[in-house]
């Protein structure tokens, strides 16, 4: 299934929450969510971790938008607007962890 | 004009995904043209409004950012950032697209006690 992280991982604990509750697939960092897949930051290494386990992805326009398209780990999948749509309709369910 | 105040705008909130950035620039810009003493306060995910090289194109809303530049203009020079957001986030002083102090968690904190008003974003 698919799970969309919205909040900054360190104003927020919805990532650890989706982290400690999905069993795998897809995760989709969106909005301030996208801090989550910036190097340096103090989640890398949690993130790192769950890309053993989960397909990461961020949509990009958010990431540029706040000026860190040039900051993204490694490893971690860029979608656009329509591939949003794309991992929306390709899995049978989705959970946003607002 | 009655006597100049110390207002402190203590930021804290990344840009974009709630409105409370950009809300806190307007207010700063007001209070700044009403020639008071006006100091910005940068922690927690409020740091990254400062973050170079912002491009909003994608998301169709208002880049913001470059008024940050602007308010020398208006005398507001007083900018802080707390070093322990900073590094928590991967960024460091050449991240930022303006001239900012960098002060530690005691150091902000005892700045926010000098305030005559603080305003909270």
């Amino acid at each position: 299934m698919l799970h969309i992280v919205n909040k900054s991982p360190l104003t927020s604990s919805t990532l650890e929450s989706c982290l400690n509750t999905a069993t795998g697939g897809d995760i989709l960092l969106i909005e301030d969510g996208v801090y989550a897949v910036t190097r340096g930051n103090a989640v890398e290494s949690k993130l790192r971790a769950a890309m053993g386990k989960f397909r990461v992805h961020v949509l990009v326009p958010d990431l540029e938008a706040r000026g860190l398209g040039d900051r993204l780990v490694e490893g971690v999948l860029p979608v656009d607007y329509a591939g949003f749509v794309e991992l929306a309709a390709s899995n049978k369910t989705c959970q946003s962890w607002l | 004009m009655s006597e100049v105040k110390k207002f402190m705008f203590v930021n804290r909130k990344a840009p974009y995904g709630t409105i409370y950035a950009l809300e806190s620039l307007e207010v700063v810009l007001i209070t700044a043209a009403f020639d008071q003493d006006v100091s910005l306060m940068f922690l927690d995910d409020g740091v990254y409004q400062l973050k170079k090289g912002q491009q909003t194109k994608g998301i169709e809303t208002k880049n913001f950012s470059p008024a940050y530049r602007a308010l020398e203009d208006y005398d507001v020079e007083k900018l802080y950032v707390d070093k322990e957001s900073m590094d928590a986030r991967g960024l460091t002083e050449e991240d930022f697209l303006v001239d900012v102090t960098v002060l530690s968690r005691a150091e902000m904190g005892a700045l926010m006690d000098e305030q005559d008003v603080v305003l909270s974003f």
